[in-house]
């Protein structure tokens, strides 16, 4: 940590000399936030500035807090799945599915493999959202709107993909607790091909406009830098711990959803600063593109939902066709299905770090407990370390690069 | 690199704070006990120093509340990680209601921080010796911990809605 902070040190000094002569103890209070256009959603900084160089910084959260664990001790599990998509919302869809995976985890459900490779596909596409989302907002926030203009014509491929296979777009609400609501059609098929054949051009693309840029790299590199020990302490996960050089992912560590069928490469950075957050985004969206094109390679044939007829919707047809169909309906969407007791814990890799999710059921219509193990709350509270000595706007970057998505933060 | 199973965990964490171990089970694969609250901060110092186990990465920290349970109605609920062995571990303390205190454990996991905060916030547990003990995502001026159960999720005098069919 401390040759990273010196160096932060250094080169903050090296640029503030006429900043910093003024250097009586009297100190700037500044707010920023809650509602400034650089933290990207609704939460404060209240950051003592010596000049422009941050002494101290304390953060307010909980603008938006909207007592989902509240919430989902009254609701039955498949009401769960919206409030999910409501937590990280630039990848709704890992949300979605890592609150299935739970559910399917108490009940014991053994998903068909064709709806786990359905799922590892939609879960990648949402990856590479989020991670448009994060690098071009990067760019934004250094003045290169470009890349942001347009890379986020391809986030909307990806969400027309999501349009055609649930109807939604943002808040997807997709699959459902026991697989998929229903099969990719022939034009979910159609646009993802398109969109593997069409994206790495415009990556490469936006690669060559920022990454070896030499204004950008003078900006980025060594700003809000953090050592694998520190990020470690501090509970940091997803790419944000991998740029600070630890190769922790869920999807390998605890493979879920047959993540181990697939061959991937975890990219790592070195020295955990805004620079490497953002290349290890930038080479994970190319390694989602390859699991995607593996699953639809090796794509199994067979059902796309488990049987689970207590917990899993039957199609709409049958329920009006058959009256079996027609009690489950009825049983699942009362929510008068019981689980099994039980306490269980599933994580999945999110968009930006390990999303948990800890279930407590005591065997009634909903949970007795459920806890979110979000990620950004958790590596958020690195942020006043990380930005200690630097200027304003590194500080700017720094918190872009973070990926802290405020809906995330306060649950 | 050999696998350390979920016994043998268990087994060790038996042989070395056996006492104040209440109750041990593996539910879903993923190893839990129940321990004596005041033991906390010194088995979780030993996890994490232990040269076999390393648990040096805390995944979660959350409250529980078992109104029913008396003298032990509060839980807090840790998710450990050992990354070197990909091992899990969940310990549980439960403390009474009249008197939620129990040690912090920011010293060992800077990460507890808001944890502990968001915990004291929701069930207005007391982590001694915590730097900054303040509520995180209500507002300060509330007067009651929410996410304990005697307080219901929706204003109980409205009268507009009947909701008697959903059993809500």
């Amino acid at each position: 940590m401390s040759n990273i902070t010196e160096i932060n040190n250094e080169i903050a000094e090296h640029h503030s000399t006429l900043a910093n002569q003024s250097t009586d103890e009297d100190y700037t209070i500044l707010n920023l936030g809650p509602t400034h256009p650089a933290t990207h959603g609704i939460f404060q900084n209240i950051l003592k500035m010596d000049g422009e160089i941050i002494k101290d910084a304390e953060q307010t959260i909980g603008y938006i807090h909207r007592a989902f664990e509240k919430i989902a001790e009254h609701r039955p599990f498949y009401q769960v799945t919206p409030l999910t998509d409501r937590l990280n919302y630039c990848s709704s869809p890992i949300n979605n599915m890592g609150w299935h995976m739970t559910v399917e985890k108490l009940i014991g459900a053994s998903i068909p493999k064709r709806a786990q490779y359905m799922r590892v596909i939609i879960m990648e596409l949402a990856r590479i959202a989020d991670h448009i989302i994060c690098n071009t907002i990067i760019g934004a926030d250094t003045g290169a709107l470009t890349g942001f203009t347009y890379m986020f014509q391809w986030r909307e491929k990806i969400y027309d993909i999501y349009e055609q296979i649930c109807g939604a777009r943002l808040t997807t609400n997709i699959g459902r607790i026991g697989g998929l609501e229903r099969d990719f059609n022939d034009e979910v098929y159609k646009k993802i091909k398109e969109f593997l054949r069409d994206f790495p051009k415009a990556l490469t693309e936006f690669t060559a406009l920022l990454e070896r840029n030499r204004i950008f790299m003078d900006r980025i590199v060594n700003v809000g830098g953090i050592s694998g020990e520190r990020a470690l302490a501090y509970g940091f996960t997803g790419p944000n711990l991998r740029a600070a050089g630890i190769d922790y992912d869920v999807r390998v560590m605890n493979p879920y959803s047959s993540y181990e069928d697939f061959e991937f490469a975890i990219p790592i950075g070195t020295s955990g600063d805004t620079y490497d957050r953002f290349r290890v985004r930038q080479e994970e969206m190319w390694e989602s593109m390859k699991i995607i094109q593996q699953a639809l390679d090796n794509m199994p044939h067979g059902k796309y939902f488990a049987d689970v007829p207590e917990f899993y919707l039957p199609q709409k047809e049958d329920v009006y066709t058959s009256m079996e169909s027609l009690i489950w309906h009825f049983k699942i969407v009362m929510g008068e299905t019981d689980v099994p007791k039980g306490e269980v814990y599933h994580s999945v890799e999110g968009g930006n770090g390990e999303l948990g999710f800890y279930l407590v059921s005591d065997g009634g219509r909903s949970a007795y407990r459920l806890h979110f193990r979000r990620p950004c709350f958790i590596y958020y509270q690195a942020y006043p370390e990380m930005i200690k000595g630097s200027m304003l706007s590194d500080a700017i970057l720094t918190m872009s690069s973070m990926n802290v998505i405020a809906g995330e933060l306060d649950a | 690199m050999s696998e350390i199973t979920n016994e043998h965990l268990l087994s060790r964490l038996r042989a070395q704070f056996g006492e104040f171990i209440y109750n041990e089970s593996t539910p879903y694969e993923l190893a839990t006990i129940v321990l004596r609250k005041d033991k906390i901060t010194e088995v979780l110092h030993w996890l994490y120093n232990d040269p076999e186990f390393k648990f040096q990465f805390l995944t979660d920290v959350c409250g529980i509340h078992f109104p029913e349970a008396k003298g032990a109605e509060l839980g807090i609920i840790y998710h450990l990680h050992s990354l070197a062995n990909n091992l899990r571990l969940r310990i549980k303390c439960f403390v009474p209601v009249e008197n939620p205190s129990i040690a912090t454990i920011t010293s060992i996991f800077p990460a507890a921080n808001w944890q502990e905060r968001e915990t004291f916030d929701f069930y207005g547990i007391l982590f001694e010796g915590h730097p900054d003990l303040r509520r995180i995502l209500n507002v300060e001026e509330m007067d009651y911990f929410p996410l304990r159960k005697e307080y219901p999720l929706e204003d109980g005098t409205r009268t507009d809605k009947e909701d008697q069919y959903f059993g809500r």
